[in-house]
């Protein structure tokens, strides 16, 4: 029980701290001081508190929109183990609950940004659609191979798995999908080099571009509820890359917090040294996600 | 007593259109006393189809019918829940067609339209209860044919005409592919009843071929991918409650062929589980991606119905699969994924045809970019689409979601088990994810460009709610997503009985789905989601800051006058897909031509035609066609002529009576003398004895000379007549 209120409590709470974190990493390669890395916190609460304007266009899909996506976002964080202790919500198929929930997530998000009628946001949501199709299926194989390894199918067990029972058979596998998935952390999360959610031009966004009407309220909720997507995705992560750190077992304790903030600090490096990808190109990225992770599927079936 | 109910509910369907064909054309009597005993036959088949799921069907009911030995009709488990959506459909189509197409408003088809309803009705209710070949084929007639005049309401129009044809011929293919089928089954059982053979009673090669004419025979009803052509056409020309019941259940036929004779043959071999998984993977994307290329509201809509064919055979697969190996675990998910998607398909695939008539009803087209705005116009209408839209997507609440969900876990479940269940999750699991997420992209588009935004057209922007009648058949619908959706273990006792009946002739048991997966855990899940999202409007007082808000324009990049046509339209929102795909899709551009110093108006369009139809069929088609240039010298349509080459082709068959050899021989004889050894043996054995051979020729003659006097009597004018050059009257006066 107590795992459980500890767990929603980080959920919660901790997101912000994330893209604070990432932008404090930029800043410092910058050379320049940036703002706090709680300045996530304060643009939320700051967005919370002002008042709503909405476009004369809009139906209630727009502001249902970010609303669904933060629920199932949420949702799908109590499907996730941070650290050694369960999920709160673990059974048999989450897997798919889970990544469905993600989807419906984009569901919304891209119906909300075409109900404002702009031109930049419909460009904006066939952009994440479009990159949609090609993560999604890179996921399910990660989670293939991580089944496999688990023998179960469920999250928990099957993130535990390449902590818990590594051996040197697995190490290939889990080391293409640990690729395959932080790929797709950067793309379904917005960073560089798929998007750049610092860019000044509206041609060139996809997440930004969706939620260029969302103001006040809405905007908080979409800030917070994208950064919470990075929480939930980043320990997926952190958790294949279990496997390959030594004195697995202590990190994965409350530990476990201090290695998300060190990863969003490698988004962060990563952001700073490498330029967005053309649009036309960004396929390809996904797509050698795709490989990655289809080739670690083929490895252990052979 | 539940048998006696669908019997009942069949003849009532039958003969519902009969008194509006009794009435004047333009009398809104006869529709409603149609769509009244549609709604009746509806509840009694309904509750005797749930009588037959609760295993209340009883013995099969032998029937009089001694042409072809007595006939029977039964009732089981599988029957009874094929024969729910078509009852449901059934009815809510008869009700919601009187507000779509009211005799008042299409008096010329409008009666028609009811008759044939209520025939297409009874024919797929009684191919599904029959248990003898025949009586099966008669529902299946009865249905292709009453099919093809539904789809040909709209006779007067090119498109619908043409699209009614393409579906004719394939459906008689189709037909053709079934004669065979039960020529070999009569051959092979010694009877046409449709019972279950004792395993390995068959040889594999009458198995193989009997498994060939299933897929070919049931497959093109079902519309799986290389054989969907005429599917497409029809779905889209069709009027939308047709549309609804074609696709959200006619083709069901097909699935439900497939399925009973999958479970009358108990030993069919691994091999045909895995063709049908790679089938119904090959349809399931190909359907969705040609849906993603489609501008056309309703053609995108008849995609989705190959991409829904594609789920529901790779449920099927994983099924037969199981069956094969021995594995009942991916039996009662593959299984149960299926069934459970023919139900969901068929909630939620008319639903999205009643709203997408509903469209076309208040605006007057199916092209999605000269829409818009529709949302804020028919409030009710978008609502009820965009329900669908999460269902068809498979996204959770809805019930999509469920039957995706137990199809992913019958795949992972082999991938974790054995090496062959891997390779099967190999194909299964990403093209599903790749499916849902194709799926979502179209249905985002869908719903952009036809109810988000702003109107793009006068049409659009003066549209208005439709009636009652139209919404009260889409509220059901939805109701009926949500209710599986939300709580799935309510139907699992039907997917139980149905995989149990699929069972029995192998004679092994089914686990209950409820025992396998967690369903459950789905409903509290779908309900906590709800909770999360009325918190979160709660703690808003969402209704209260959203009539509060202050309004103005969308963000267009500064631009102080947004305009409608600078929104995304359908096609440059699947712009990036269609290209990522274009290997496949092959989408034809147009681009404006641009000629002037000071450019005239001018127009630019795209468009993805489909890859069995207009690439294979239609250019073959064209091809035999020139190649057969030369043969309309014969064949230029009139009737004397045609008349001349029966007369020739009657005389070259009978040159065949004529004693060829006993005329050379007589001549040889005659010119030798009987000196060559040769000849006179020839002549021996020809014509033995003497007499016949003088006989011969003159009895030939006897029996052709007075025909062809007639012929020459009646007919010898034009007989030799050619085509350009007047005949000679003189020469024959």
């Amino acid at each position: 029980m107590l795992e459980t209120l500890i767990h929603i409590a980080v959920l919660l709470l901790l997101p912000p701290l994330l893209p604070g974190v990432i932008a404090k990493t930029k800043a410092w390669f910058a050379g320049r001081t940036g703002p706090s890395v709680f300045q996530p916190y304060y643009d939320i609460v700051k967005c919370l508190q002002r008042s709503w304007v909405l476009s004369e266009t809009t139906t209630w899909i727009f502001w249902a929109g970010p609303i669904i996506t933060l629920a199932a976002t949420l949702l799908a964080g109590l499907m996730v183990p941070l650290g050694r202790a369960a999920a709160p919500i673990a059974f048999t198929g989450d897997l798919i609950l889970f990544a469905y929930l993600f989807a419906l997530a984009r569901f919304f998000t891209t119906s909300a940004a075409l109900d404002t009628g702009s031109a930049f946001e419909g460009m904006g949501a066939a952009r994440e659609v479009t990159f949609g199709c090609l993560s999604e299926p890179a996921l399910f194989f990660a989670f293939m191979v991580l089944a496999k390894i688990s023998g179960t199918l469920s999250l928990t067990p099957m993130l535990h798995a390449p902590a818990t029972a590594f051996a040197a058979g697995i190490t290939a596998p889990l080391m293409l999908i640990l690729i395959g998935l932080f790929i797709v952390l950067l793309a379904e999360t917005c960073r560089v080099p798929v998007d750049d959610p610092n860019t000044h031009l509206e041609l060139t966004m996809i997440h930004e571009a969706m939620i260029l009407d969302h103001s006040g309220p809405l905007y908080g909720i979409i800030l917070y509820g994208s950064a919470m997507k990075m929480l939930v995705l980043g320990s997926m992560v952190l958790q294949v890359l279990l496997a390959f750190l030594p004195e697995r077992e202590m990190l994965r304790g409350p530990l476990f917090l201090v290695l998300l903030v060190l990863l969003a600090v490698v988004i962060g490096i990563v952001e700073s040294v490498m330029a967005r990808l053309k649009m036309l190109h960004v396929p390809y990225l996904l797509i050698s996600a795709l490989l990655f992770c289809s080739f670690a599927f083929i490895l252990l079936i052979r | 007593m539940f048998l006696i109910l669908i019997l009942l509910a069949v003849a009532v369907a039958a003969l519902s259109g009969l008194p509006g064909i009794l009435l004047r054309r333009s009398d809104d009597g006869g529709e409603r006393i149609s769509a009244i005993s549609m709604v009746c036959a509806a509840c009694v088949g309904l509750v005797g189809a749930a009588g037959g799921l609760l295993g209340y069907g009883g013995k099969p009911l032998a029937l009089v019918w001694p042409a072809v030995g007595g006939g029977s009709v039964g009732l089981d488990a599988l029957s009874a829940f094929f024969l729910v959506p078509v009852f449901l459909i059934g009815g809510l189509g008869a009700v919601y067609g009187l507000g779509y197409w009211p005799h008042c408003r299409h008096p010329v088809s409008g009666r028609r339209l009811r008759f044939f309803w209520g025939m297409l009705v009874a024919g797929m209710a009684l191919l599904v209860v029959a248990r003898h070949a025949m009586i099966f084929l008669l529902g299946w007639e009865i249905m292709a044919l009453s099919a093809f005049f539904l789809v040909t309401a709209e006779g007067h129009r090119i498109a619908s005409r043409q699209a009614g044809w393409i579906y004719l011929i394939s459906t008689h293919v189709s037909v053709l592919a079934l004669f065979a089928l039960f020529a070999i089954w009569r051959h092979v059982t010694g009877s046409f009843a449709m019972t279950p053979v004792a395993p390995q009673t068959l040889g594999q090669g009458v198995t193989a071929l009997c498994m060939v004419l299933v897929l070919v025979g049931f497959g093109l009803k079902a519309g799986v991918m290389p054989l969907h052509f005429w599917l497409p056409g029809a779905h889209a020309n069709a009027p939308s409650h047709v549309s609804a019941i074609m696709s959200g259940v006619v083709i069901k036929t097909g699935v439900y062929g497939m399925i009973r004779w999958s479970a009358l043959l108990p030993d069919v071999p691994v091999a045909w589980g895995a063709l049908i998984l790679l089938l119904g993977a090959l349809s399931g994307v190909l359907g969705v991606l040609f849906a993603l290329g489609q501008h056309d509201f309703k053609r995108l809509l008849a995609y989705h119905s190959v991409e829904n064919i594609g789920i529901i055979l790779m449920g099927f697969g994983v099924a037969l699969l199981g069956r094969a190996m021995n594995r009942p675990e991916w039996v009662t998910l593959g299984f149960g994924a299926c069934l459970l998607h023919v139900w969901n398909h068929s909630l939620f695939k008319p639903l999205l045809f009643f709203c997408a008539g509903a469209v076309m009803q208040v605006t007057g087209t199916r092209q999605m970019d000269r829409l818009g705005g529709l949302a804020k116009r028919m409030p009710w209408t978008a609502a009820a689409f965009f329900v669908g839209a999460v269902a068809i997507c498979g996204l959770p609440p809805l019930n999509g979601f469920v039957s995706e969900w137990l199809l992913y876990l019958g795949l992972l479940k082999g991938a974790v088990g054995t090496a062959g269940g891997a390779l099967a999750a190999l194909v299964g699991v990403p093209t599903l994810a790749l499916i849902g997420a194709l799926a979502l992209a179209c249905f985002v588009k869908v719903m952009g460009t036809v109810f988000l935004g702003a109107p793009r057209t006068q049409s659009a922007a003066d549209a208005r709610e439709v009636s009652r009648l139209e919404l009260v058949p889409m509220a059901v619908l939805v109701a009926g997503c949500a209710l599986i959706g939300v709580f799935p273990s309510a139907v699992a006792f039907a997917l139980d009985a149905a995989t149990g009946c699929w069972l029995q002739s192998t004679g092994a048991t089914a686990i209950p789905v409820a025992q396998t997966v967690p369903l459950g855990v789905i409903s509290l899940l779908a309900l906590l989601l709800l909770a999360c999202v009325a918190g979160i409007f709660w703690r808003m007082r969402i209704k209260e800051v959203v009539t509060a808000a202050r309004r103005s324009l969308s963000w267009d990049c500064g631009y102080a006058r947004p305009d409608a046509r600078m929104q995304y339209t359908a096609g440059s929102f699947a712009r990036t897909l269609v290209l990522i795909f274009r290997g496949v899709l092959r989408p034809a551009d147009h681009p404006p031509q641009v000629t002037k110093l000071f450019p005239v108006p001018t127009r630019a369009y795209s468009h993805v035609d489909d890859a069995v139809l207009d690439r294979v069929l239609m250019p073959a088609g064209r091809k035999v066609e020139e190649g057969f240039a030369w043969f309309h010298r014969f064949h230029r349509g009139l009737t004397q002529h045609y008349v001349l080459y029966v007369l020739v082709i009657l005389l070259i068959l009978m040159c065949t009576l004529f004693p060829f050899k006993n005329l050379f021989a007589f001549v040889f004889d005659r010119r030798g003398g009987g000196t060559s050894v040769c000849s006179s043996a020839g002549k021996q054995t020809l014509a033995p004895p003497g007499a016949p051979r003088a006989q011969m020729p003159y009895t030939y003659m006897a029996t052709l000379s007075p025909g062809n006097q007639a012929a020459h009597r009646n007919h010898g004018r034009p007989f030799t007549e050619r085509a350009g050059t007047p005949a000679l009257p003189t020469a024959y006066a």
